[in-house]
């Protein structure tokens, strides 16, 4: 019986042209339901690629995942994703960007006032509501995200994919974000994967980081558990000896054993 | 009849670019007291200088023109001679009798049917070739040799084609400007963000969906800017598409004036068909702002 989401010695190779690239190499990952896991590692060293992979929108060269004893081979709803740039329609509202999600994939199973109900609920969830009938060009960066998180959450997917969710936003929106984040998925219990370059991200969100080594042909360093009870407050952890500890084994991982080289 | 081709040199699509000109800005209407000396200000600042312009060039071509063995008939006189084609657009003393604008109403027609089917056909071939690089391979640079033709020399053939000058009017209006709406749409496509599409993958939406609910939406801006040189070309087309085949358009109307000698009726015509062609323009700009608002910014 293989885990919920089971990454299967999975490689990935770039070819253009004669020239070909090996990004990722033999990752093996097994994920449980309900487990919120980072991935961290430096810019270039594949963490994207590996999201697109489990997404769909790249298929493996090597490997396989399966989720849920089902292979993974094309994007779907079942694994949504929070682009990095949000990607909000911005020919769209709020509401319709988040209707765009829901019509797919409720539109056989739920009615129209029902659909309508479950797109106010996550608009609520992240906090949004009041501006649902905005366009994306009239909101912040912070409150684009959200949209983008409640567009994922309203399909309802098995995975939740968020791709360095809170990397182009400022500190303050950032805290206020991953606060938000962890209400949702204490309240929700999804599955998360969340690929970051942020150690106090990883280390604060989540339950497993995985420590990914340098390109090319990038492979998973170590896994380091994050053993801190849920929920987890921000300012309380701060001095916490668990938590610097984790902080820091991630740290070492990332800045002495594989320090980042600028590709010549 | 036989007719030296003349203006059909001028289709080459000019690259697009607004013109600067006489739309009364909105924006000074927006603060909340109504400023009635900003706005007042505003219309003479778009108005005044044209007017000023045309008041100039009335006079230099009345000078020019007031010789006694001057071959054009200078502003006044084609006033008194068209005194009737110009105030009243509308009149119908005949079958070949008619104000110059029901004639541009014909012509219109003919124009619409040949514009909307260009713009259909040109949006759909476009999104195809925008969506396939081998498609794009293989028509891009047949499209490109086709679209150098002038409208005129499409029109003996689609005369052939067609046995009827109706619609083979339609005909050369719908190849000149379908070009224009195909390679515009095809850009558009093809610079759609990767992130709309792989929102498109992660939903599943189906070729329709995405061609509704993405595609046009994000290479709207594109298309309507392929739409706006369309309408042009097609407005330069009908005109001289219809000197050859007759009826009661505009374009015939110039022809017809040209074989009885009215040269005031050629030259008012002339007026008509350049602040049409100008209406045209606009109203695509318009719809086109209307459609792709908050599109272009990301």
């Amino acid at each position: 019986m293989p885990a919920y989401l089971a990454i299967q010695n999975v490689g990935k190779t770039f070819t253009r042209g004669a020239a070909t690239t090996e990004v990722l190499r033999d990752i093996s990952l097994d994920i449980a339901r309900g487990e919120f896991v980072s991935i961290i590692g430096h810019s270039g060293c594949g963490k994207s690629t590996l999201l697109n992979l489990i997404a769909g929108l790249t298929e493996v060269t090597a490997g396989g995942i399966i989720l849920e004893n089902a292979e993974v081979s094309s994007p779907g709803p079942d694994r949504a994703v929070v682009f990095q740039n949000h990607s909000l329609l911005p020919w769209l509202t709020v509401y319709e960007n988040v209707n765009l999600a829901v019509a797919k994939v409720f539109g056989r199973t739920k009615s129209r006032a029902e659909r309508h109900e479950w797109i106010m609920e996550n608009l609520d969830l992240v906090q949004m509501a009041h501006a649902r009938d905005k366009r994306p060009t009239e909101i912040s960066g912070g409150m684009k995200q959200r949209v983008g998180i409640a567009r994922a959450l309203a399909m309802e997917p098995k995975i939740l994919l968020l791709d360095e969710p809170f990397g182009a936003l400022d500190a303050l929106t950032r805290a206020h974000l991953q606060d938000q984040m962890m209400e949702i998925h204490a309240r929700l219990g999804n599955t998360i994967i969340m690929i970051t370059h942020d150690v106090d991200e990883a280390v604060l969100l989540s339950d497993r980081i995985v420590m990914m080594t340098n390109g090319p042909a990038a492979t998973v360093g170590e896994v380091l558990d994050v053993p801190l009870s849920r929920p987890r407050k921000r300012l309380e952890l701060a001095s916490d000896r668990t938590y610097l500890k984790c902080r820091e084994a991630v740290l070492k991982f990332l800045y002495e054993r594989h320090r980042f080289v600028e590709a010549a | 009849m036989t007719l030296p081709a003349t203006k059909d040199d001028t289709v080459t699509p000019l690259p697009f670019k607004a013109a600067p000109a006489t739309i009364v800005p909105l924006g000074a209407l927006r603060p909340r007291p109504i400023d009635i000396g900003a706005v007042l200000r505003a219309v003479a600042q778009a108005t005044v200088p044209p007017l000023v312009v045309l008041a100039i060039i009335l006079t230099v071509w009345q000078v020019l023109c007031s010789s006694p063995g001057s071959s054009l008939p200078p502003p006044s006189q084609v006033w008194t001679d068209s005194y009737e084609l110009i105030v009243d657009p509308f009149f119908v003393y005949g079958s070949q009798d008619i104000g110059l604008g029901l004639r541009v109403l014909t012509s219109l027609q003919r124009v619409a049917i040949g514009f909307g089917l260009a713009a259909v056909m040109g949006v759909a071939i476009g999104a195809v070739i925008g969506q396939s690089v081998w498609m794009m391979r293989g028509l891009d640079p047949i499209f490109q040799i086709l679209r150098t033709v002038p409208p005129l020399a499409w029109l003996p053939i689609s005369l052939a084609a067609f046995m009827d000058s109706g619609p083979s009017a339609i005909f050369v209006i719908f190849i000149t400007s379908i070009w224009p709406v195909i390679i515009n749409t095809a850009v558009g496509v093809r610079n759609i963000p990767q992130d709309y599409r792989n929102v498109a993958a992660v939903l599943r939406l189906d070729q329709r969906e995405f061609f509704f609910k993405i595609m046009v939406p994000a290479a709207a801006p594109y298309i309507f800017s392929g739409l706006r040189i369309g309408v042009g070309l097609s407005w330069l087309a009908i005109v001289a598409a219809e000197m050859l085949t007759g009826g009661v358009g505009i374009g015939f109307f110039i022809w017809d004036a040209w074989n009885s000698s009215r040269l005031s009726d050629i030259i008012v015509a002339l007026v008509y068909i350049g602040l049409v062609g100008f209406v045209l323009d606009r109203l695509v700009g318009l719809v086109g702002a209307i459609v792709t608002r908050g599109t272009s910014a990301a």
